[in-house]
C-alpha cells in the first residue's frame, strides 16, 4: 500500500477557456473511482518535456461527487519549462496521463467563521474547490479576484455559480488597493493568498502591517514534499555498488531498486532507523530525526528522504 | 472468509472472553526484542506483517459481535463517550467512507456498500443491520456519521484537526481505552494530550512523531504498536470507571496471575482523511491472558524477559506495578535462557 502507487487518469475533455488557459477534466483509465478529495488538495502529473520527465502539481479546481473526474486549468507559461508547454500542446481528449495520488497542503481552516480569499490569475484555481465546499457551509466567504481586463469575462463564467455578494472582480484596469480590502474584518477570519509570488508578498505584507496574527494567514506553496531534487551518485562502500539516484526518487527507494534492503521503518524522516554513516561527500538534510549539531557534522544521514549535495557520495553500506 | 464469531463474551462482570487457537496465534505481539523502550515506532500500514491482524485496513476478528455489544453497553450508560466538536462533520464523514469501504472490499462475505450516486446502501450482516441513507446528510442516518460507523467497528477512534502547525484531538470514540479520558482530553494539542507519558517527552519521541504526522499523505496510512496490562479481559479500563476496575488490580495472587493478568496490546493506524485532511487515529484493542500467550514458547519466555528488564518508570506509567512480580515470578521457571529470534512472529504454528 505504500510503495509509490500511481493514478492512471485518461483526459476527458480538454478545452481552452482563454488564450492562455486550458482546461482539462481527467477521470481514471479505467473509469474506477477515483480518490476522494477535499478543497486545496492538487494533483502530480507525470509530464514530458524536451525529452525529459517531471512532475507537476496543480490544485484541482473541481472534483465530481461521485468520484468520477477532477478538474484542472493549466496557463500557459511562455518559455515553458515546467510542463504548461506538454499540456497545451499535447494533452488531448483521450490520451493517458500518470499521477500521484493527491495530496493537500492547502486546506482551508474548519475552525473559521469567515474566509477571505485573494487571488490573481492562475490562482484562483484552488479557491474554485473552496467556494464548492464552503457554500456548503455555515461560514462566511469573500474572494477578491484579481486579473487581466483581456480575461475578465473568462473569470466572470468560473464564477458564474456564485453569488455577487461573495465574489468580486478586479480587472488590472483599476489600481489595487489591497490594504483596504484587509481592513475591518471580524477577529477569527482566515485569509487565504493564492497567486505570482510578488502579488502574495505584497497582499501578506499588508495583512502583517495591519496586524493579521499568522495562524489567520495561508498562502499555497508546492513545497514539502520529500522525493525530489538533483540526480547524484550514490557509492555503497561495503560492495563498491553505485547508485544513480534520479531526481523523482528517494536515496532509499534507489538503494532498493539496486538490491540492496538496509534498514528502514518510517520512510518520513522521524524514526532513525535507516541511520546510515557518510564515508565521503556532503549529505542535503530533510529529516526530523537528527539534531542541528549532527546535520552540521555531516557524518550521518537518514537515507529516507535525505539527499547529496554535489553529485557524488559514499555510504558505508 | 470464515470468522468463527463469538457473539456472547463478556469484557464485565463474568469475563466469559477467551481466544480461540487461531486468536492466541493471530495476536499481535508487541514485543521484536527481548528488552522495550519507547520509540518512535512507525511504519507503513502495508496489508502484510507477522501476524494476520495487520492484513487488513481494520481487522475484524472472533471478537467482533462481542465488542460492538460491548461498546453499545458503555455508551448507553455513559453518552459521552462519543463526543466530535462541531467543525469536524466533514471528518465524520470522511470516517464513514473509509471504514465502510474497506469493510466491504476486505470482508465481502459480511459487510457490503452499494451506491447509487449518494445514494448509499450498507448492509452489516453479522450486527444484521441494513441502512439506506444519503451520504453528506446526517438526517439520514440513527445517530452522526461517526457515531454511526464507530459503533459497527472494534476499538477506539479520535480524529484530529491539523491547524496551526499542530494537532487538535476534536473527536473521538472511545470506549476501549487504557486509562485516559476523552472528556478530559477533547481540543487538546498532540503534546498537550501525551503529557503523562514519562521518559518519551525527553528524549524527542513527540517532537519527531508530530512533525511525521503533519507530513501525513492521503492513501500512505501508518501504524505502530502500544501495550500495557490489564486485569481480568476488560476493555472499558476509562478514569470514569475506575472504581469498577481499580480495586481488579489487588485481586491479583500468585495461584491466578496466569488467568487474570492480560496482555494488553494496541495496534493503532494513522489516516490522512481526503476531506476534511484531518487524522484518524484508529486504536484496536488485543487482548490475550499470560496464560494463553504462554502456550507460544517464544512469547512466554520474551515477555518474561522484557517485564523482568522494564525500567520503572514504565512501570509506573502503565499500572503494573502490582503484580509485575508476580507475573515474572510465574514465567521465570519457562525461561532456559535460550536465544530467541528476532521480530514478534510466534515460531510456531500450532497452540
Amino acid at each position: 500500500m505504500n510503495e509509490a502507487r500511481t493514478l492512471n487518469l485518461r483526459v476527458q475533455k480538454a478545452e481552452l477557456i482563454s488564450p492562455s488557459l486550458k482546461h482539462v477534466v481527467l477521470e481514471s483509465a479505467d473509469r474506477s473511482p477515483l480518490p476522494s478529495v477535499g478543497a486545496g488538495s492538487h494533483i502530480r502529473l507525470s509530464l514530458c518535456e524536451n525529452n525529459k520527465k517531471f512532475r507537476n502539481a496543480y490544485s484541482i479546481a473541481a472534483a465530481a461527487d461521485d468520484r468520477s473526474a477532477y478538474e484542472i486549468i493549466v496557463r500557459r507559461v511562455e518559455p515553458s519549462r515546467g510542463g504548461s508547454a506538454f499540456i497545451h500542446n499535447t494533452i488531448k481528449a483521450g490520451q493517458t496521463i500518470e499521477a500521484d495520488y493527491p495530496g493537500n497542503l492547502f486546506p482551508p481552516s474548519f475552525t473559521a467563521q469567515k474566509h477571505l480569499l485573494i487571488s490573481a490569475g492562475i490562482g484562483i484555481t484552488p479557491f474554485l474547490s473552496y467556494l464548492s465546499y464552503l457554500r456548503r457551509t455555515q461560514a462566511e466567504v469573500r474572494l477578491h479576484h484579481f486579473c487581466r481586463l483581456d480575461e475578465l469575462e473568462t473569470f466572470r463564467r468560473l464564477l458564474q455559480p456564485y453569488s455577487t455578494g461573495e465574489v468580486y472582480l478586479h480587472p488590472n484596469s483599476t489600481k489595487i488597493d489591497v490594504a483596504n480590502l484587509l481592513q475591518s474584518h471580524p477577529l477569527g477570519t482566515h485569509l487565504y493568498v493564492c497567486g505570482p509570488e510578488k502579488f502574495m508578498e505584497t497582499v501578506l505584507g499588508a495583512a502583517k502591517t495591519l496586524h493579521w496574527p499568522s495562524s489567520k494567514l495561508h498562502s499555497e506553496s508546492f513545497g514539502g514534499s520529500h522525493a525530489g531534487g538533483a540526480p547524484f551518485v550514490a557509492v555503497l562502500a561495503r560492495s563498491g555498488i553505485e547508485v544513480k539516484v534520479g531526481e523523482d526518487q528517494t536515496l532509499l527507494e534507489a538503494i532498493e531498486a539496486a538490491g540492496v534492503e538496509p534498514p528502514s521503518l518510517c520512510r518520513g524522516g522521524a524514526c532513525g532507523q535507516c541511520l546510515t554513516e557518510i564515508i565521503d561527500g556532503r549529505p542535503e538534510h530533510r529529516d526530523h530525526y537528527l539534531s542541528p549539531e549532527e546535520h552540521n557534522a555531516g557524518r550521518a544521514m537518514m537515507i529516507c528522504v535525505s539527499r547529496a549535495k554535489g553529485n557524488r557520495i559514499t555510504l558505508d553500506l | 472468509m470464515n470468522i468463527a464469531f463469538k457473539p456472547s463474551e463478556t469484557f464485565r462482570d463474568d469475563f466469559t472472553y477467551r481466544n480461540s487457537d487461531d486468536g492466541i496465534l493471530r495476536f499481535p505481539f508487541p514485543f521484536a526484542e527481548d528488552k522495550y523502550m519507547y520509540s518512535v515506532n512507525i511504519e507503513p500500514h502495508v496489508p502484510s506483517g507477522p501476524s494476520p491482524a495487520y492484513e487488513h485496513t481494520f481487522d475484524v476478528d472472533e471478537h467482533y459481535i462481542a465488542e460492538c455489544r460491548e461498546r453499545a453497553i458503555v455508551l448507553e450508560q455513559d453518552p459521552s463517550r462519543c463526543k466530535v466538536l462541531p467543525h469536524m462533520m466533514a471528518a465524520q464523514w470522511d470516517t464513514l467512507e473509509l471504514i465502510m469501504e474497506s469493510f466491504a472490499r476486505d470482508y465481502p462475505r459480511h459487510f457490503s456498500l452499494e451506491k447509487d450516486g449518494a445514494q448509499w446502501s450498507w448492509k452489516n450482516r453479522p450486527l444484521g443491520i441494513e441502512q439506506n441513507f444519503t451520504f453528506g446528510d446526517a438526517s439520514t442516518l440513527p445517530f452522526e456519521p461517526f457515531e454511526y460507523i464507530t459503533r459497527q467497528a472494534q476499538g477506539d477512534f479520535t480524529l484530529q484537526d491539523q491547524r496551526e502547525n499542530n494537532l487538535f484531538v476534536d473527536g473521538g470514540m472511545v470506549t476501549t481505552q487504557a486509562d485516559w479520558s476523552l472528556e478530559f482530553d477533547i481540543g487538546m494539542t498532540f503534546h498537550e494530550w501525551h503529557a503523562p507519558v514519562p521518559l518519551a517527552h525527553e528524549i524527542g519521541v513527540f517532537d519527531r512523531a508530530l512533525k511525521f504526522l503533519l507530513r501525513l499523505q492521503q492513501e500512505q496510512p501508518v501504524r505502530r504498536l502500544n501495550w500495557t496490562m490489564t486485569v481480568n479481559p476488560r476493555l472499558d479500563t476509562s478514569p470514569e470507571n475506575y472504581p469498577a476496575w481499580g480495586p481488579d488490580r489487588a485481586s491479583v495472587d500468585q495461584a491466578n496471575v496466569a488467568q487474570k493478568v492480560h496482555l494488553r496490546v494496541e495496534l493503532q493506524t494513522l489516516f490522512r482523511l481526503p476531506r476534511s485532511n484531518a487524522i484518524l487515529f484508529g486504536v484496536r484493542c488485543y487482548l490475550a491472558s499470560v496464560e494463553e500467550l504462554a502456550r507460544v514458547v517464544k512469547w512466554r519466555k520474551r515477555l518474561h524477559r522484557v517485564l523482568r528488564d522494564l525500567p520503572e518508570e514504565l512501570e509506573g506509567y502503565k499500572g503494573l506495578s502490582r503484580y509485575r512480580q508476580m507475573v515474572i515470578k510465574h514465567l521465570a521457571p519457562f525461561d532456559d535462557d535460550a536465544l530467541l529470534s528476532k521480530g514478534p512472529q510466534p515460531d510456531q504454528a500450532s497452540v
